[in-house]
């Protein structure tokens, strides 16, 4: 099972990383937000997989009488889903926003902040 | 009840967390509690940055007591939610996250002061100052916790109110910055979260104590060194180190000139201190392994970043540019990994946090008085306005490493340990940067200050009121000077900092007190 899932993650990176190999800004979004779902898998098989046992301790002992799943890949993922989800909303608008005020999504032509051919420095005074 | 008779002392927190113990989290809780004040007084925006200076004053007095008492007794521990480690989220305060933590949380008070000139009403209102005081809690975070999943989770804190900074007043050049500033830098945290993923697969567990005293014991079987090379990659991009930099060239002078000091103090180092204590603390002996890795990244980072400097003539593309070079001159002593040059990268930091603050409040100061950033057109200052010529002398004598001014000693440290260790070509790099440092910030001291004003340059605000900006530089340029007249006590922290690196165990027993007490 969990060479199935590491077979998955792996494909997730490759196409994560060919989309963020693009030039344009909406291929690296969708290629960041693929990103952050290949990371959140591979936390969760590194827990490792166990199906179908909740981890709960019966009532009367103080330990699990059996193999449970791992709890804590699930918190750790919760919080990276969450904290990736708002940080893409945000990336999206400021996308967006770059795109209305450039009127380019082509990261080669976004050449506002450091304009082609400035001038050296003055060499004298 | 069966569930009575349970002791459950063995996992969890019984006594209650005495107040000492809360110091360790203040330098976190305070800017969160201000940052929610601020959000609530979000109209008032004449209250803002009475506020905020309060709230940074206090946390800056929380990281005072909290350094003091680490400094006497060690590393610090507090464990949240009662569950003992490695099983609760530690926070660990020891001699070098709360240095750092000291240093940041200075430099942010004085930003703030400065941002009282520099942030209208309207920046106010888009929320400035609870974006500062976010950023610092976040920061504080990352150099006070004991958990690498919480380090992420600061990390990103950090990050999403950097992007706020970054992006306040939204004009062409704002958006084009932060674009690549924030896929980077998100791709970057991402990398992070992936080798904590393996890192968890690997050891189960996230508690960087608990990772450092059992990283012997699977070494032989788990992937140590993927693991140290994705930290690395994921960290050095953090720091912008070469060549996984662009993205600071790309960013740092489109922000307002008070955010892009908070940035260029701060930021970057959070990266380096995220590979001190990952690198030297969780893997020493992959370190070692990478030493050579890292020494050519170090010397490439310096020395290029250091000739982008020499290429600029905007003022604050210069600075970007020096801030970089100072990334690789303390990931030298990374690369070194012996106490003397991990005490120079240590105390480089603090030099670099304080001076790269200071240099881009000065160019701050420098548009206001000189009507611009342009080397083509400042000119004139120093006949119209000597106190800020005698600023100027000071901090590029503090980023080049000539004395009087901080960036000495820890350079000097930094060559020592260098030769010693048999890396003459390194400590030939150090001393080269900062001959070409001393080159590309003379060359803006000679342009924008000694030189009369060039004909037809445009003239600075007719009215201009520089005091705030000099109160801000002078508050900056007292540690500065102190350091570099005497050291003595900044590098016994940082020595006590790069021993504790170096020899976990104090920092190991202060997290596990009852197996270390066995």
């Amino acid at each position: 099972m969990e060479a199935a899932l590491a077979f998955v993650v792996s494909v997730f990176f490759a196409v994560a990383i060919y989309l963020m190999l693009s030039k344009h800004i909406i291929r690296i979004l969708l290629g960041v937000s693929i990103f952050g779902n290949a990371v959140n898998l591979s936390i969760f098989t590194a827990g490792r997989l166990m199906r179908e046992v909740p981890p709960i301790i019966p009532e009367a002992l103080q330990t699990p009488d059996s193999a449970i799943a791992n709890p804590l890949p699930q918190a750790l993922v919760l919080t990276a889903i969450v904290i990736s989800f708002s940080l893409f909303a945000f990336l999206l608008v400021l996308a967006f926003r770059a795109y209305q005020e450039l009127g380019t999504d082509d990261t080669d032509g976004m050449r506002v902040a450091e304009p082609e051919g400035e001038p050296l420095p003055p060499l004298g005074y | 009840m069966a569930a009575e008779s349970i002791d459950i002392s063995d996992a969890m927190v019984i006594q209650p967390t005495t107040l000492g113990d809360w110091m360790i989290v203040a330098p976190v809780g305070v800017p969160i509690l201000f940052a929610a004040i601020l959000l609530m007084v979000r109209h008032e925006t004449r209250l803002h940055a009475g506020i905020a200076i309060t709230g940074l004053l206090l946390t800056l007095a929380a990281n005072a007591a909290l350094l003091l008492q680490v400094l006497a007794d060690g590393p610090q521990v507090m464990t949240m939610g009662r569950w003992l480690p490695p099983f609760g989220i530690s926070f660990v305060a020891d001699a070098l996250g709360a240095s750092l933590a000291f240093v940041a949380t200075l430099v942010a008070a004085v930003c703030a002061l400065y941002a009282m000139k520099d942030i209208g009403a309207t920046g106010r209102r888009y929320g400035f100052y609870p974006f500062v005081m976010a950023l610092m809690a976040g920061v504080g975070g990352s150099f006070l916790t004991g958990d690498i999943f919480n380090l992420y989770v600061w990390f990103e804190v950090f990050l999403i109110s950097s992007f706020g900074l970054l992006i306040l007043g939204s004009t062409e050049r704002q958006l084009d910055g932060a674009t690549k500033y924030a896929i980077l830098n998100l791709v970057g945290t991402t990398l992070f979260l992936t080798a904590t993923a393996y890192l968890y697969g690997t050891f189960g567990t996230l508690n960087m104590a608990d990772i450092a005293r059992r990283v012997d014991a699977v070494r032989d079987t788990g992937p140590l060194m993927t693991l140290a090379v994705l930290y690395l990659l994921a960290f050095g991009m953090k720091a912008a180190a070469f060549p996984v930099n662009f993205w600071l060239p790309a960013s740092y002078h489109t922000p307002r000139i008070v955010t892009a000091a908070l940035f260029g103090g701060v930021l970057t180092k959070v990266g380096v201190y995220a590979l001190l204590r990952v690198l030297v603390m969780m893997f020493p002996v992959e370190r070692v392994e990478l030493s050579g890795v890292i020494a050519w990244v170090a010397a490439g980072t310096m020395v290029l970043g250091i000739m982008g400097a020499l290429a600029q003539s905007d003022v604050r593309r210069v600075l970007g540019f020096v801030v970089i070079s100072g990334v690789g001159v303390m990931l030298a002593g990374l690369a070194l990994g012996t106490e003397e040059g991990l005490t120079g990268t240590v105390l480089y930091a603090f030099h670099s946090i304080l001076a790269m603050t200071a240099l881009y409040l000065l160019a701050g100061v420098m548009k206001e008085l000189g009507g611009s950033y342009s080397l083509h057109e400042l000119g004139g200052l120093y006949r119209a306005y000597p106190a800020m010529g005698a600023f100027a002398l000071i901090l590029m004598l503090a980023v080049a490493g000539l004395p009087p001014a901080s960036g000495l000693w820890p350079k000097i440290l930094l060559v020592q340990a260098s030769l010693e260790s048999g890396l003459p070509w390194l400590a030939l790099a150090i001393l080269a940067t900062g001959l070409l440092t001393t080159i590309a910030l003379g060359r803006v001291y000679i342009l924008a200050i000694w030189r009369n004003r060039p004909e037809g340059a445009p003239s600075g605000e007719p009215n201009a009121r520089p005091g705030l900006g000099y109160v801000s530089l002078a508050l900056l340029c007292i540690p500065i000077i102190l350091l570099g007249v005497y050291p003595e006590p900044f590098i016994r922290i940082a020595e006590t900092a790069a021993a504790g690196l170096l020899d976990p165990s104090a920092y190991i027993g202060a997290v596990f007190p009852v197996e270390a007490a066995q």
